[in-house]
């Protein structure tokens, strides 16, 4: 039972982080890419881990606990890193005046 | 009292990271983490004050469930338009920008923080209460501030919904 809901979870990380590198492949411009790479890598590595944690804890023990504990601190760190990193690239592409892509009517 | 938090915090996390709990492991541990506290405790708490109440650290955990389930609703959103055939038409990135009523900068880094994870939007600059934001379509646009401003002034600011 447990196998199976980390083999779920897994399976819907690879899930995002396949989008995700495609989305890098398919938007159009740095800004675009910059959300595909940001944000459906944060969700994809949280769930990975996530998944490990709880694989670890197979027999409920104290130092498997442990061990998920510091699973999960990882995960909190990438939760904060992570928006960070991606403002400040964000951020520092538009005041080097890096154009973003812009829709215009009748062309492609 | 902003120093002993700080070094509960620290040995808290030092224990589980350690995981050891012989006297030589852990007196180290005190060791280090009192340094560390005494060091450098006003990184934690800005300028050595405590918040005004815990509320706020409840408000955090009550928020957090509901932010994460934003985070899939819109990482599934976001792969439906990359995975969109004709993916051009769907996307219209655009900066827009908008005055928040977030007062305490920690509600507003949270929101802006917010802004970024949930797919679709990243905050560019937040000057005073003007956040800029970078939006990839018009939905996600048209959705700020919106419920998460509100959900983030009801979780830390204590606001009515």
């Amino acid at each position: 039972m447990l196998s199976f809901i980390v083999a779920l979870v897994l399976a819907a990380a690879v899930f995002f982080f396949a989008v995700g590198t495609l989305g890098i492949l398919r938007f159009p411009d740095f800004y675009t890419r910059l959300h595909a790479a940001g944000k459906c890598d944060t969700l994809a590595s949280m769930l990975a881990l996530f998944a490990v944690a709880l694989f670890t804890l197979q027999d409920w023990t104290f130092a498997e606990l442990l061990v998920s504990l510091k699973i999960l601190a990882i995960a909190g760190f990438v939760f904060i890193a992570s928006p960070t990193a991606c403002h400040a690239i964000t951020r520092a592409a538009l005041v080097l005046g890096v154009e973003p892509w812009e829709r215009r009517e009748g062309k492609k | 009292m902003a120093r002993l938090i700080t070094f509960v915090i620290l040995f808290l996390f030092w224990i589980m990271l350690s995981g050891m709990f012989d006297a030589f492991h852990l007196s180290l541990g005190v060791l280090s983490c009192a340094l560390v506290a005494w060091l450098s405790s006003d990184l934690l708490f800005a300028g050595g004050k405590l918040p005004s109440s815990p509320r706020s650290l409840i408000g955090l955990a009550l928020y957090l469930p509901w932010l994460f389930w934003q985070i899939v609703v819109a990482n599934v959103q976001v792969a439906a338009i990359v995975l969109h055939p004709r993916m051009l038409e769907r996307i219209n990135p655009q900066i827009i920008r908008f005055r928040t009523r977030l007062k305490t900068p920690f509600a507003r880094v949270t929101f802006g923080q917010s802004i970024t994870l949930t797919p679709g939007t990243i905050t560019v600059n937040v000057d005073g209460d003007e956040f800029t934001v970078y939006a990839l379509t018009d939905d996600s646009a048209g959705s700020l501030p919106g419920e998460m401003e509100r959900r983030v002034a009801a979780a830390l600011e204590g606001e009515k919904v």
